[in-house]
C-alpha cells in the first residue's frame, strides 16, 4: 500500500517539473491574454466619484452639477498614471478625450474648488463624453472581442461595424488563404523533393539533405533579406523571369503578394519535406517493385502505393506548414504590400504602436480559437479517413 | 543557524540589488546613420567627460513599447529619443521623470515649447519630397506631382500610416497649409483625404522605417518618397547619390529626449539629457546628420552650408507645416484603424 503511494509521489514527481513548464509557459499566458481581452477595469479605477452619480443622469440632458463635482474630484484624488490608462482607454472610443482631459487637467490643478467644466471647454456639454466614460465604467467587456470581429455593440444589439472601420475579418481570411497556399505550394513542391531524397543514397543525398538543412538553420531574418535581393526591381528573378518570358516590362515581385507567397514557402519547405521524407524512408523500397512487378504503371504505382502510404507525412508536414503560417510576422511586414499583411501585423500595432493590450489580445484569442477549430476539423478528417 | 540564513539572505539580496544596478546607461536612438551621428557627437564625448559608460539600443517609435517598460517596473531603457505625440502622450500619463531646466540651463535657448516639463528637443525631421535625379531629372516639385502618374511614372514611397500620408494628401489636393488640420478635422475632410490616397494606391510603396525609404530609393524601387529631410541628404552626400529634395509643403516635427519614470539611473540620466541640450554640442549635429536642432544658439553656430541645407534656411523654410501633435494625440486611434481599413481593401 505505502509502496504503492510512494510510487505514486515518485512518479508525479517525475512530470511536475512538466506541469509546472506547461503552467508557466502555456496555462499563465492563455489565462492572462484571455482575462486583457475582456477586462475593462481603467475607466472604473480613475473615476470612482463619477461613477457613483453618473447612473442617475438619464444620458441626454446636459451633465448635472453632481456628476461635475465628482469628476473634478476624481482629476484631483486619482493618481496620474491610472488616469493616463483611463483616458487612453476612452480615446480609442471616442476621439478627444485627450485633448480634452489635457485641458481640463490642468484648469482644475489651477482652481481651487468648484469648477465649471463647459467653461474649461465647451466639449464637456456634449453627452458623447459623458456616455463614452459610463459605457466603459463596467469592469468586463466584450467590446474588444466584438471590435475583433469587427462588431459593435449598437442601439439594437451586436451590429456590423462600418465598413471604413472594419479590417479584421478580412485579414484574418487572407491570413488563412495565404497560410493554405503557402501549405500547398510546399506539399507540390516538397512531395517529389522528399521522393528523390528517399531513393537516392551516398553523397547525392547528402547534397539534397544539405540543400534542405542549410536554409532551415540560417535565420528567418537573413533569409528574409536575401529575398529582398533577389525579388528586387533588377535582381536575380526579374532577369530570369524576363529572360525567360522575353517581354520587356519588368514583373513587379517585391511587396506583392507573389513575393510574400515564394519567400514563404522558401521558409516551410524544410518542414514538409523533412515530414515527408520520415515517412517515406521507413517504407520498404521492394513495394514500388512489386507493384511494377504485378503491372502497375508508374503513375498507378504512385497513386495507389506511394501516395497513400506518404499520406501521413503530407499531412502531418501540412498541419506543421500551415500552423507556422498563420503566425508570420516579418516576411509579409519586409516583403509585401499593404494589403498582404497578416493578423499578426495587427496584433503588433496594437500593441506597439497604440498601447491597446485589450484589441491585441482578443485578436491573439480569436486566432487561436479559429486556430483550435481548425486542427479539430483535422483530427476528425483524419479520424474518420484512418478508419475507412 | 538562522542567524546565517539571515546573512545568507542579506548577501543574495545586496548581491542582486548591486547586480540590478550595475547596468550601464541605456541611450536608446532610432537606429541607423542617424544614431551613428548621436554616437560621435553626444554618447561618445559623454562618457569621455563623465565617465559613466553609455550602452545603445535603437527603436522605431511605439508608445506601447516604453509604456509597457515603465508599467511594469521592468525599466532597463533610461534616456529615450521620442516624437512629439509620444512625449505628450507619456507625460500626460506621467511615465517621464519630469526634467530639471534649472539645472539643464539652456531653456531660454529652445524655441516653441521644444523645452517643455518632460522633453528636451534634439532634432527636428521632416517629410519631404526627395527623388533620386539620375532618374528624374526634371524632379518633382510639389506633393501634387507625386499624383502625376503620367509625367513620373513609377511608385512612389509614403510612411505607413495614416500620420502624413493624409496631411500630404490633402495637400496635394490643393488645401492650403495653414488649413490642412482644420479639414482634416471633419469628416468630410477625412474622406477627401482618402479619396485623394486612392487615386495612387496602386502606385505606392509603403515604408516603416528612414532607413528602408533611402534603400527603396536607392535600389530604384520607387522613383519618389516623402522621406525625412535629413536623412536624404545625408545618404545623397555619404553615398555620393543624386538624391534631391523639395522643401516645398514639407511636414515638420520635433524629436525629444525624455527620462522614462523609475530608472534606478535617474542622475546619471538627467546628466545625459543636459549634456545633449547645450548648445555647443548641438551645434555639431547638422554637419554630421543634416536635420535642423530646436535650440537657437546653436543653429547661429552653424557654417552657412550647413545652414543652407536644413529646413529652416530662409529658402527652404517657406511653406513647410508643423505637425499638428495634438490633432494626431486625440486622432490616431481612429484614422490609424480607418487607415488600415483603406489599406486592406
Amino acid at each position: 500500500m505505502t509502496g504503492s503511494r510512494t510510487l505514486g509521489i515518485r512518479a508525479f514527481a517525475l512530470v511536475l517539473p512538466l506541469i509546472l513548464f506547461l503552467a508557466l509557459f502555456f496555462v499563465w499566458p492563455l489565462v492572462s491574454i484571455a482575462t486583457t481581452a475582456v477586462s475593462d477595469n481603467e475607466v472604473a479605477r480613475a473615476f470612482p466619484n463619477l461613477g457613483r452619480v453618473i447612473d442617475e443622469w438619464d444620458g441626454v440632458s446636459p451633465p448635472t452639477p453632481a456628476m461635475q463635482e465628482a469628476l473634478v474630484a476624481d482629476i484631483r484624488e486619482t493618481a496620474q498614471t491610472a488616469m493616463g490608462d483611463a483616458v487612453r482607454r476612452l480615446n480609442t472610443q471616442t476621439s478627444g478625450f485627450r485633448s480634452l482631459f489635457g485641458r481640463t487637467q490642468q484648469a482644475v490643478e489651477r482652481a481651487e474648488g468648484a469648477v465649471d467644466l463647459p467653461s474649461i471647454d465647451e466639449r464637456w456639454e456634449d453627452p458623447v463624453f459623458w456616455n463614452t466614460i459610463r459605457s466603459a465604467l463596467p469592469p468586463y467587456t466584450t467590446r474588444f472581442l466584438l471590435g475583433a470581429l469587427d462588431l459593435q455593440r449598437g442601439e439594437a444589439g451586436v451590429e456590423a461595424m462600418p465598413p471604413d472601420q472594419s479590417v479584421h475579418r478580412q485579414v484574418f481570411l487572407r491570413t488563412i488563404g495565404i497560410s493554405a497556399l503557402v501549405t500547398l505550394f510546399c506539399a507540390l513542391i516538397g512531395l517529389p523533393f522528399a521522393m528523390l531524397l528517399a531513393v537516392t543514397t551516398g553523397w547525392v543525398r547528402q547534397v539534397l539533405m544539405a540543400a534542405v538543412l542549410l536554409p532551415m538553420w540560417t535565420s528567418v531574418l537573413v533569409r528574409c533579406m536575401a529575398w529582398l535581393i533577389i525579388l528586387q526591381k533588377d535582381g536575380v528573378m526579374a532577369e530570369i523571369i524576363r529572360t525567360l518570358s522575353g517581354l520587356r516590362e519588368a514583373v513587379p515581385l517585391l511587396f506583392t503578394r507573389t513575393g510574400v507567397l515564394i519567400a514563404m514557402t522558401h521558409v516551410m519547405l524544410p518542414f514538409m519535406i523533412l515530414s515527408i521524407y520520415s515517412v517515406l524512408i521507413a517504407m520498404p523500397k521492394s513495394l514500388m517493385m512489386a507493384a511494377a512487378s504485378m503491372g502497375a504503371r508508374p503513375l498507378a504505382a504512385f497513386r495507389t502505393v506511394l501516395l497513400p502510404l506518404a499520406m501521413p507525412g503530407i499531412v502531418s508536414g501540412a498541419l506543421l506548414v500551415f500552423m507556422t503560417s498563420l503566425g508570420f510576422y516579418i516576411l509579409p511586414a519586409l516583403l509585401g504590400g499593404g494589403d498582404d499583411q497578416l493578423i499578426s501585423s495587427f496584433v503588433a500595432n496594437y500593441a506597439i504602436r497604440q498601447a491597446n493590450w485589450s484589441l491585441a489580445s482578443a485578436l491573439g484569442l480569436v486566432l487561436l480559437i479559429v486556430t483550435v477549430a481548425i486542427f479539430a476539423l483535422y483530427q476528425r478528417l483524419s479520424d474518420r479517413l484512418a478508419r475507412r | 543557524m538562522a542567524f546565517r540564513t539571515l546573512a545568507l539572505g542579506v548577501a543574495v539580496l545586496a548581491f542582486g540589488s548591486a547586480a540590478a544596478s550595475a547596468r550601464d546607461l541605456v541611450v536608446v536612438g532610432w537606429g541607423g546613420a542617424g544614431q551613428a551621428a548621436q554616437e560621435e557627437v553626444f554618447f561618445e564625448s559623454f562618457t569621455e567627460q563623465t565617465g559613466i559608460p553609455l550602452q545603445q539600443e535603437s527603436w522605431g517609435g511605439g508608445y506601447g513599447i516604453i509604456k509597457a517598460k515603465v508599467g511594469t517596473g521592468d525599466i532597463n531603457w533610461d534616456v529615450v529619443q521620442v516624437e512629439a505625440d509620444e512625449l505628450e502622450l507619456g507625460c500626460a500619463d506621467g511615465i517621464y521623470e519630469p526634467l530639471d531646466w534649472a539645472l539643464i540651463g539652456t531653456e531660454d535657448q529652445f524655441a516653441g515649447g521644444t523645452a517643455s516639463e518632460c522633453g528636451a528637443g534634439t532634432l527636428t525631421w521632416a517629410f519631404a519630397l526627395g527623388w533620386d535625379a539620375d532618374v528624374l531629372p526634371e524632379g518633382p516639385e510639389t506633393w501634387a506631382d507625386m499624383w502625376d502618374t503620367d509625367r513620373f511614372p513609377g511608385k512612389r514611397g509614403l510612411r505607413k500610416g495614416a500620420k502624413g500620408s493624409l496631411e500630404i494628401a490633402l495637400l496635394a489636393d490643393g488645401v492650403p497649409g495653414e488649413e490642412i488640420y482644420d479639414v482634416l478635422a471633419t469628416p468630410e475632410g477625412v474622406e477627401r483625404a482618402f479619396a485623394k490616397l486612392d487615386e495612387i494606391k496602386s502606385d505606392v510603396i509603403w515604408w516603416e522605417s528612414g532607413a528602408q525609404v533611402l534603400q527603396l530609393l536607392g535600389a530604384g524601387e520607387v522613383v519618389m518618397a516623402a522621406a525625412y529631410d535629413g536623412r536624404l541628404t545625408m545618404a545623397a552626400r555619404d553615398e555620393n547619390r543624386n538624391f534631391k529634395l523639395s522643401f516645398d509643403g514639407a511636414l515638420y516635427a520635433t524629436d525629444s529626449w525624455v527620462v522614462l519614470k523609475g530608472t534606478p539611473m535617474k542622475d546619471q540620466a538627467m546628466e545625459l539629457v543636459s549634456f545633449m541640450s547645450q548648445a555647443d554640442r548641438m551645434a555639431q549635429m547638422p554637419a554630421l546628420l543634416p536635420y535642423s536642432v530646436p535650440n537657437s544658439e546653436a543653429m547661429s553656430m552653424l557654417t552657412p552650408e550647413e545652414a543652407s541645407l536644413l529646413l529652416t534656411a530662409p529658402e527652404n523654410s517657406g511653406n513647410s507645416i508643423p505637425i499638428d501633435t495634438w490633432f494626431w494625440v486625440d486622432n490616431i486611434e481612429a484614422l490609424t484603424t480607418r487607415f488600415n481599413a483603406w489599406l486592406a481593401q
